[in-house]
């Protein structure tokens, strides 16, 4: 077995140090007035950080899933909103066009996205359909050359600023998943999409999160991604290796939090002594450990099995259900070291706290997660 | 305008250093190593200029096999070609002997200018610079925070304590580079992955054209005795009187305690 993850050092090195000077420094701004300046994601774009996962023939950088989760892990240790608006764009934004688009669709649109010069959005929730994505109720009519769309998408990340968004509508409401769903490639200016202001989070309030309005929206024929009733194949798919994304954000945000909470523990003297020699500080910081090495191993193990072309789905729900929960466990621990200081937004501690929550909830709820991998055992009758 | 520019890799200045071996070295082990950042300067500034004027620019490192990943680092900012100067008898190489070896591989190269960092963080000698310009032949401007190319000359301006200095030399010469030249480029992530795929020219002693005796601690003209940790910090001192005593007693105490007035 070779963990050896030198290979990308020079990556995370050089992500370290970008995220230091051009990130960090715009973390808490970017919480407290709900946005990503423009200038952060032109410099973002510019140093290749849309395309990361995507072979350089498609326009990418040919990281592979493994350098992508590197650069996240280190964009997640300053901040989740700008993390959660990479990995949307990337892992399910331009995802389902590079896994099941067309030869045309691939060159007319993963160039744009790869190199950020256009961001991408994942339009599959709805109002009346969250965790029973089957339930979707937008309904894609065709007509002569092209679809037409009517309905609405909720909690759409990156929806107030994505130029191409892959859509989910049903084409035939009977069906239901088996050959129901069709995915669309819907671009940001076409007549009939508008859009919802953006929502009121508790946390990843820099992250865009709005609904998408769909009326008589015209798309053409062409840009159905792979064919007609296979959409909620392609979504299950493209969610599959989202999961990974999420286990490297996650992963990441632990491990600051730890090197925070020791910074603060081995200076905060408290009854004569800094706090850190204390054995209750200690056993925080060893169980915050604990998760944080788990969370690391099996989100490169999983990146790792994704890039040798291996199955993932029960795993990377795995990693989706165990990492979202462990980052709560941790951001909740570094609250409690910091103490007072853990509550105030002069600090970023209480940011991550916040922004930690929505982990177990999108990209399919822990409880999907559970289904997933609960299906998986029963199927295989073993582990 | 073909520029070569000397690399050093260093170890990360966050990184706790260790004497080991009652202070005859530093413990290496887990440190993390990283191009000295005034050779980054350097760096930076020879691929702007051939932005502006055409040309190739060359890094040379000499260095132990794990050097090749700053010279990794320097074709992901876009150097053109890597030479990486490797060799058990390279070793115990002060400045005086690594400028000698660098020389020896630049000789026969053609180049315009050769940039080097002004000194290199772990040593601080900031003494190669002039010494390869010494055993080049050429001319060299140390501790250039602008500079200007223009006919065949360099206009350089340097820092010191009474001003700013304006020098000038003709092409082609040695110029070392200070903090303030430059802001260094992040490697995009696309060329970080293309740099993992670059080949290393590699040169030994023999390739380098450089003999045992005249090299390494052979040729070393000096030679380091020990490491040590500076002393620990003391606390420092409460001065608690009305001011006009306090101030009394706090230049006396800057006078003949710390000495620094």
């Amino acid at each position: 077995m070779d963990f050896d993850l030198s290979e990308h050092d020079m990556l995370r090195e050089v992500t370290r140090g970008f995220v230091q000077n051009e990130v960090k420094p715009l973390a808490r701004r970017i919480d407290e007035e709900e946005q990503i300046p423009r200038e952060l994601l032109e410099k973002m774009a510019e140093q290749g950080y849309f395309g990361l996962p995507f072979p350089e023939a498609v326009g990418g950088v040919g990281a592979g899933e493994i350098g992508y989760c590197v650069v996240l892990e280190e964009f997640a240790r300053a901040s989740a909103s700008v993390t959660v608006m990479l990995s949307a764009h990337t892992s399910i934004g331009a995802m389902p066009i590079y896994l099941d688009g067309t030869e045309e669709q691939k060159r007319k649109y993963l160039p744009d996205l790869c190199s950020g010069n256009k961001i991408a959005a994942f339009a599959l929730t709805e109002p009346g359909a969250g965790s029973d994505a089957a339930g979707i109720s937008t309904a894609a009519v065709r007509d002569g050359d092209d679809f037409v769309l009517n309905g609405s998408k909720l909690y759409i990340t990156n929806g107030d600023i994505a130029d191409v968004i892959c859509v989910f509508a049903a084409t035939n409401k009977s069906r239901g998943v088996r050959g129901g769903i069709t995915a669309f490639i819907i671009e940001g200016d076409m007549p009939g999409l508008s859009r919802g202001p953006k929502e009121k989070k508790m946390g990843i309030r820099g992250s865009g999160t709005c609904e998408l309005f769909f009326k008589d929206l015209r798309v053409p024929k062409d840009n159905v991604i792979g064919r007609v009733g296979m959409g909620f194949l392609t979504a299950m798919k493209t969610l599959d290796v989202g999961r990974l994304s999420l286990g490297a954000a996650c992963t990441g945000a632990a491990k600051e939090m730890i090197d925070l909470s020791i910074a603060h523990a081995a200076q905060r003297v408290q009854f004569g002594e800094p706090i850190i020699r204390k054995q209750g500080i200690q056993w925080m910081l060893a169980d915050m450990a604990a998760d944080a090495f788990a969370m690391e191993s099996m989100t490169y193990r999983g990146a790792w099995m994704y890039d040798q072309g291996m199955k993932i789905t029960r795993d990377a729900a795995i990693i989706k259900l165990f990492c979202s929960d462990a980052l709560d466990r941790v951001v909740d621990k570094a609250v409690q070291i910091h103490g007072g200081m853990g509550y105030m937004r002069d600090y970023p501690i209480e940011m991550f706290y916040r922004d930690s929550r929505i982990n177990r909830i999108f990209e399919g709820t822990n409880e999907v997660q559970r289904m997933v991998i609960a299906g998986s055992l029963t199927r295989q009758g073993r582990f | 305008m073909n520029v070569i520019v000397c690399v050093k890799q260093v170890p990360d200045t966050a990184a706790e250093i260790t004497p080991t071996g009652n202070g005859a070295a530093i413990d290496t082990q887990d440190l993390a190593w990283v191009v000295n950042p005034y050779d980054e300067y350097a760096l930076e500034e020879a691929l702007r200029i051939r932005e502006r004027e055409g040309g190739a620019v060359t890094a040379i490192c000499m260095g132990s096999e794990g050097a090749a990943t700053a010279l990794r680092t320097a074709a992901a900012m876009g150097a053109d070609d890597i030479v990486h100067l490797t060799d058990p008898a390279f070793a115990g190489a002060d400045p005086h002997a690594a400028a000698a070896v660098l020389a020896a591989a630049i000789k026969g190269r053609d180049y315009d200018l050769i940039w080097c960092g002004k000194l290199a963080v772990d040593d601080a000698y900031g003494y190669v610079g002039a010494a390869l310009a010494e055993a080049l032949g050429l001319p060299h401007i140390a501790a250039v925070v602008r500079v200007e190319i223009a006919e065949g000359k360099v206009i350089a301006r340097r820092e010191t304590e009474a001003g700013t200095a304006v020098v000038r030399c003709p092409l082609p010469a040695v110029l070392t580079a200070d903090k303030g030249l430059n802001e260094p480029r992040y490697p995009k992530a696309i060329d970080i992955m293309k740099a993992k795929r670059k080949e290393v020219q590699t040169m030994d002693a023999a390739a380098v054209g450089v003999s045992a005796e005249t090299i390494g601690a052979a040729r070393a003209a000096t030679r380091i005795v020990k490491f040590e940790l500076p002393p620990a910090r003391g606390g420092g001192t409460v001065i608690e009187a009305p001011v006009a005593e306090a101030v009394a007693r706090l230049v006396q105490a800057l006078r003949d305690e710390a000495k620094v007035l």
